[in-house]
């Protein structure tokens, strides 16, 4: 992917992450996610009917990378069966974590295609898939 | 000044984390190196020739401790790991005796973490309560107002001598004397000060005061407890085992060694220890005074020039010390601090442990440069030049 249009998607993502603020509602599950490594913190608010996510929110502070990866992650989930979201997280865990993984299912998340380039930030990138993996196991308790 | 004792700087290297810890001169390693390929051994248990030098070598310390902070004898020096562990000792083997649910703990939200917790579970174990000194308009802890926060019910006020995030310098000197005269414990976290500013604990009437050699140009995994002997004599132990009990019996009963030795239990950090007193002879070749004058000089310097590039955002211009805490505007502090990596440039980024200080300045996390003896001018400008191209943050880190 060229450089311009994944550092434009990113910082678009950074600046104006999709979802953002928490919700008053007993219907999602939520999930805090932060790690020793970085400051990154975030609450993630999700909401799953008949195997669908509905709808994804989220809140914290975090650095560019979790923050757009926070957002893309949002966009990518909403509208997708659980089983199928389950599925675009594990191809992204593994290519943030330089293992195979399935292009195809990706879109969006592409963008971090090159992150390991940049180890101590795989975790900030990694920060939010965590939550979702949290809640949907919460959610298939 | 002396940067050719510190190996790891000839590699370009611009070190601004010293507030987290500090570089090693190249003495204070070869000095633990000697203990380790010259004459390797316990601590008074041997008779051997080796076993001599390491006793001589590690008990001098306690000495050189002593009189850097001029305490009236070296047993009141105890060897710990750290200022946190120094810090839990008071709080666990001192403060858990003496405090009843009422007695009322006073500390400021500019503390580190480790001299906040040890005390919120105290209170929550019922002995004293947790009172948060109020900070003035810049963050800083006030005579005035330790003064209004002092009730007949405080039993201790415990500060850092120098608050890690905002780096004022707290008159640990006058607090004493309020201390002493209203008959208050005075606990002093050094941390951030020991190797910056003069410690008198006698002159400061300190009841207990906690430091960490890896802050100091020593290395890590050891640090001092400071404690008047009385106060000592009075503390318990929290780890019990080989070296700190003259006897015990199979009917329970035991007896403990006399202070300092009964802290410490177990084999120590005994190559750290000595390498603690050779940092201590490092610094003080130098001076601390002019260490403090060094450092101070260059944060003015510095301040004096990012209040010129309008997207930075300043913290605690106004405290006396080495460390600048400030953030670039519309950039979290890990971006600012990755993006100045690419001029190997090192900096903290984060809360700084400092976790209730959000409170107070109304943002949590922030970036922090602090200064040492090694740092120069010339670092400063390179950390100026780079901050003055920071709209440029994100074409680098991403």
């Amino acid at each position: 992917m060229d450089k311009e249009i994944r550092r434009e998607i990113i910082l678009d993502n950074y600046q104006n992450p999709v979802n953002r603020g928490l919700v008053d509602d007993n219907s999602y599950i939520k999930k805090n996610t932060n790690n020793d490594s970085c400051i990154d913190n975030i609450d993630m608010m999700m909401k799953i009917e008949d195997d669908v996510v509905k709808d994804i929110v989220f809140d914290g502070e975090a650095c560019a990378i979790c923050t757009s990866a926070t957002s893309i992650i949002i966009k990518s989930l909403i509208g997708k069966k659980v089983s199928d979201a389950i599925n675009i997280i594990t191809n992204y865990q593994n290519m943030i974590n330089e293992e195979e993984y399935d292009k195809d299912v990706l879109g969006e998340l592409l963008v971090y295609d090159e992150i390991y380039l940049q180890p101590n930030r795989k975790t900030c990138a990694l920060l939010p898939s965590r939550a979702v993996i949290n809640i949907i196991k919460e959610y298939e308790k | 000044m002396n940067r050719d004792d510190f190996p790891i700087l000839k590699n370009n290297l611009i070190y601004f984390d010293n507030g987290a810890t500090t570089l090693k001169p190249k003495c204070v390693v070869d000095k633990m190196v000697s203990y380790y390929t010259e004459y390797t051994s316990n601590i008074h248990r041997g008779d051997y020739n080796n076993a001599t030098v390491t006793n001589r070598e590690y008990d001098e310390v306690r000495n050189i401790v002593k009189n850097f902070i001029n305490a009236s004898s070296s047993d009141e020096i105890i060897y710990t790991s750290g200022t946190t562990e120094s810090l839990n000792m008071v709080a666990f083997g001192f403060f858990r005796y003496k405090l009843n649910s009422d007695d009322e703990i006073l500390i400021t939200k500019a503390e580190h973490a480790s001299n906040i917790l040890p005390w919120q579970v105290l209170e929550e174990e019922h002995h004293g309560k947790v009172k948060y000194i109020e900070l003035d308009e810049n963050h800083e802890l006030t005579i005035e107002n330790l003064l209004k926060a002092i009730t007949p019910k405080t039993k201790v006020v415990s500060v850092a001598h120098v608050s890690n995030v905002i780096g004022d310098i707290r008159d640990i000197s006058k607090i004493g004397r309020i201390c002493k005269e209203k008959g208050i414990y005075f606990v002093v976290d050094a941390a951030q000060s020991a190797s910056h500013i003069k410690i008198d604990v006698q002159d400061s009437n300190v009841s207990f005061l906690a430091f960490s050699a890896h802050k100091m140009t020593g290395p890590t995994g050891v640090g001092i407890l400071y404690g008047k002997k009385e106060l000592l004599d009075e503390m318990r132990p929290l780890k019990y085992g080989g070296g700190m009990n003259q006897s015990f019996e199979v009917d329970g009963t035991y007896i403990l060694k006399e202070t300092p030795i009964k802290f410490e239990a177990g084999t120590p950090p005994i190559a750290e220890v000595i390498g603690l007193g050779e940092a201590i002879k490092f610094i003080e070749s130098i001076g601390v005074d002019k260490i403090h004058e060094h450092e101070y000089g260059l944060k003015k310097y510095l301040i004096e020039n990012l209040e010129k590039i309008p997207n930075v955002v300043l913290y605690n211009k106004n405290s006396k010390s080495g460390i600048v805490s400030f953030n670039v505007k519309g950039v979290f502090p890990q971006d600012t601090s990755i993006y100045l990596n690419t001029y190997n440039i090192a900096i903290r980024a984060g809360n700084h442990c400092a976790k209730v200080l959000k409170d107070e300045l109304n943002i949590k996390n922030t970036c922090r440069v602090s200064l040492y003896l090694y740092n120069t001018k010339e670092e400063v400008d390179v950390l100026i030049e780079a901050l003055k191209r920071s709209e440029d943050i994100f074409k680098v880190v991403i």
